[in-house]
C-alpha cells in the first residue's frame, strides 16, 4: 500500500526531479533513474510519437518499419518487430527501448539490463495516453504532451469541419486488406470516421478488423469505398462488386502507400489521417 | 462392386446438387436474399454473382484437389501423397506474395502497368505453382525416379517457402492477406473464374480417365507396370503434369486448402473398392462435395464474418478419417 501510494506521488512529480516512472501496458511498472538520452524505438507509431515531441535527436535506433519523420530513415535499423536484431540494439547502448506489447525481444533486453517499455497504442484514446506516457519518461513536463494532443486533436475536429454538407453521414466501408479485411467501428480508422461524421457499413459488434463475406458490402451498399494499398481491391475487384453504386461511380479511394501508413497507424500523424479521408469524402461525394 | 461405383457417385451427385441450393441461400443476409431476387436487383447479383459462383467454384476447386490427391496418391504409391507434394503449394504462395508486394507498392490504377499486377494474385500463384514443380522436375531429372521426385518436391518446398517468408518480412502488411490465402478462401471466384476451373477439370478428368490403367500398374511396382507393357517414362510425365495443372489452377483461384486432397481418396476408398478409374472420378466428386460442404459452413457459422475454409475442410476431413479409423482399429 506504501509503495502504491509513493508510487503514485512519484508519478505526480514525476516532471520534476524524481525519476520518471510509468506503467506500460504490459502493466508493468517502469521507473527510470533519469531522462533517457538514447532510445531505440521497435514500432513506427512510438517513433513517430517520441519525434512529435520534437525528441527526434534522443532516438539511436529504429524498426525498419519506421519511416516517418523523414529524419528517422537515416538511423541505424534494428530489424522488425517480428524479428528484432538483439546484438544491433544493445550495440546502440540505448538506455530505453520502446516496443510493442507483442514484441518478443522485450523479456530478452531486460534480461541484459536494457529499460524496455511496451507501449501499443490501438485507439484515439491510446494515442493520447501513450503520447503522455513517453512525455513522462522522456522527462518532458506534462503540458508539453497536452499541447501536442490538442493540437492533434484540433486538426481532426478542423478536417471534419471542413466537409461539406453533402458529405456529412456518408455510409463509407473501409477496406484494410484483401481477405477483404475492413476496418469496422470499433478500429481506429472507424474513430476517425466517427470523428469526420461518417457512417461505417461495418458495425462495432463485428470486431475492429473484421473478415467478411464479400456480399455483405453488397448489401450494404456504401457511399463510398475506401481502401488501403495494402488491399488488391484496385486491382482486382470481387466478383459482383462492379454493379455496386460506389463502384459504378468511381466513389473508391485508394490511398498509396505513404498514405496508407498515416491512415492505418494509431499515432500522432492522426490528424493528417483524418484530412486525407476529408479529402476522399468531398472529392467524392458531389 | 460396379453398383456401388454408381451408387456413391450419384449420391455424391446429388449431394453436390443439394449443397448448390443451399449455397445459394447461405450467406451474409440468409435466405431472404433467395426470396427477394425477383423483385431486388441487388438480391440477385448477390445470389447470381457472388453466392453461386462460389459455391460451384468450392465444388470444382475440391473436385481438382481430391482428383490430384487420387492422382498423387497412385503415383507415389504412398497413402500420405497430396497434391502439394511438388513443390506447388510453395511456389504459389511466393507468387502471391510477390504480386502483393507489388501491388502495395503501386500506388493506385494508374501504376498497374506493371506486369505482376496485371497477372494479378490468381496469375502469380498459378505461374508460381507451375514453375516449383518444373524446378522440381528439373531436380529429379525427370519424372522416372519416384523417391528423387519426391526429395525435389520438399526441396523446392522449403526452398521456396522461406522465400515466402522473406518477402513477407519485408512487407509485413501483407502478412494479413497471406494469411488469407494459406487458409483458402472462395471469395474471390467469380463465373469467369469458375468456368475456367471447370474447363481445365474436364481435361484433366479426361486424360486421368485414359491413364487410369497405368496407376492399376504402378499399384503392382513398377517392374510389374512395365513388363505389363506399359511406356512408364512418358505416361508417368503425362500423370505428373495432370497433377500439377489442377493443384495449380486450384491452388491459384482458391488459395492452399488444406486437407481435400488427402482425405478425398480415403474417404472414397472404405466405400468402394475398384480399380483406379472410379477412384479418380469419385474421389474428384468427393472433393468437391467436401469442399463445397467446408464453404457453407465457413460462410454460415459467424456471418456476416466469413471463416478461412482450410480450417474447416481440415476439421471435417480430418475429423471423419479419425472417427473412421477409431472404428476400425476397435473392430479389429
Amino acid at each position: 500500500m506504501v509503495s502504491a501510494a509513493l508510487l503514485f506521488a512519484a508519478q505526480a512529480v514525476a516532471a520534476a526531479d524524481a525519476p520518471p516512472t510509468i506503467t506500460d501496458s504490459r502493466g508493468r511498472v517502469v521507473t527510470l533513474q533519469k531522462a533517457p538520452q538514447r532510445i531505440v524505438s521497435l514500432l513506427p507509431s512510438l517513433t513517430e510519437s517520441v519525434c512529435a515531441l520534437e525528441q527526434c535527436q534522443r532516438l539511436v535506433g529504429v524498426d525498419r518499419y519506421s519511416n516517418a519523420p523523414a529524419s528517422v530513415r537515416a538511423l541505424p535499423q534494428v530489424g522488425g518487430g517480428l524479428d528484432p536484431n538483439i546484438e544491433a540494439i544493445v550495440a546502440l547502448k540505448p538506455d530505453l527501448v520502446l516496443l510493442a506489447v507483442s514484441s518478443r525481444a522485450g523479456a530478452r533486453l531486460e534480461a541484459l539490463g536494457i529499460p524496455v517499455v511496451a507501449l501499443e497504442p490501438k485507439t484515439h484514446a491510446d494515442v493520447r495516453r501513450v503520447l503522455g506516457q513517453i512525455g513522462v519518461l522522456l522527462g518532458l513536463p506534462p503540458a508539453a504532451a497536452d499541447r501536442l494532443w490538442r493540437e492533434i486533436d484540433a486538426g481532426v475536429q478542423a478536417a471534419a469541419q471542413s466537409l461539406p454538407q453533402r458529405a456529412i453521414g456518408a455510409r463509407v466501408y473501409f477496406e484494410v486488406s484483401r481477405g477483404p479485411y475492413a476496418a469496422g467501428e470499433a478500429s481506429f480508422i472507424g474513430e476517425t470516421l466517427i470523428r469526420l461524421g461518417a457512417r461505417n457499413v461495418v458495425p462495432a459488434a463485428l470486431g475492429p478488423f473484421p473478415r467478411l463475406n464479400p456480399e455483405f458490402v453488397v448489401r450494404a451498399d456504401p457511399d463510398v469505398i475506401m481502401v488501403g494499398n495494402r488491399s488488391m481491391q484496385a486491382m482486382a475487384a470481387y466478383p459482383g462488386w462492379q454493379a455496386m453504386r460506389a463502384m459504378k461511380a468511381d466513389r473508391v479511394c485508394v490511398f498509396g502507400p505513404e498514405q496508407s501508413d498515416v491512415v492505418v497507424r494509431p499515432g500522432p500523424r492522426m490528424a493528417e489521417a483524418a484530412r486525407a479521408m476529408a479529402q476522399c469524402l468531398s472529392d467524392k461525394i458531389r | 462392386m460396379k453398383p456401388r461405383v454408381w451408387l456413391l457417385g450419384c449420391a455424391l451427385l446429388v449431394a453436390g446438387c443439394v449443397l448448390l441450393a443451399l449455397g445459394a441461400a447461405i450467406g451474409s443476409t440468409g435466405l431472404d436474399s433467395l426470396t427477394a431476387m425477383r423483385s431486388d436487383p441487388v438480391a440477385w447479383q448477390i445470389v447470381w454473382d457472388i453466392r453461386l459462383p462460389r459455391t460451384a467454384g468450392a465444388w470444382v476447386c475440391g473436385a481438382l484437389l481430391g482428383l490430384a490427391g487420387a492422382v498423387a496418391q497412385g503415383l507415389f504409391r504412398n497413402p500420405l501423397a497430396d497434391p502439394y507434394l511438388l513443390g506447388s503449394a510453395s511456389g504459389a504462395s511466393l507468387g502471391t506474395a510477390l504480386a502483393l508486394l507489388v501491388a502495395g507498392r503501386s500506388a493506385s490504377r494508374a501504376m498497374s502497368t506493371d506486369w505482376l499486377v496485371q497477372l494479378g494474385v490468381t496469375g502469380a500463384a498459378f505461374v508460381g505453382a507451375v514453375l516449383a514443380v518444373l524446378l522440381t522436375l528439373m531436380l529429379a531429372r525427370g519424372a522416372q525416379h519416384t523417391l528423387r521426385l519426391l526429395l525435389g518436391g520438399v526441396i523446392v518446398g522449403v526452398v521456396l517457402g522461406a522465400a515466402k517468408d522473406l518477402v513477407t518480412l519485408a512487407a509485413p502488411h501483407i502478412l494479413e492477406a497471406m494469411q488469407g490465402f494459406t487458409l483458402g478462401s472462395t471469395a474471390f471466384l467469380g463465373w469467369q473464374a469458375v468456368s475456367l476451373m471447370a474447363g481445365l477439370l474436364a481435361l484433366c478428368l479426361l486424360v486421368s480417365r485414359l491413364l487410369a490403367p497405368v496407376l492399376d500398374g504402378l499399384a503392382l511396382g513398377e517392374s510389374t507396370a512395365a513388363s505389363l507393357g506399359l511406356a512408364l517414362p512418358a505416361l508417368r510425365a503425362a500423370l505428373v503434369a495432370v497433377l500439377a495443372l489442377c493443384t495449380a489452377t486450384a491452388v491459384a483461384h482458391a488459395g492452399l486448402i488444406a486437407f481435400v486432397g488427402l482425405a478425398a481418396p480415403h474417404l472414397v476408398r472404405p466405400l468402394v473398392r475398384s480399380t483406379h478409374a472410379a477412384l479418380l472420378m469419385l474421389s474428384a466428386g468427393m472433393g468437391g462435395v467436401l469442399l463445397m460442404a467446408s464453404d457453407l459452413l465457413a460462410r454460415g457459422l459467424f456471418a456476416p464474418q466469413e471463416l478461412p475454409v482450410g480450417v474447416l475442410t481440415a476439421l471435417i476431413g480430418g475429423g471423419y478419417l479419425l472417427w473412421l479409423m477409431h472404428r476400425r482399429g476397435g473392430r479389429r
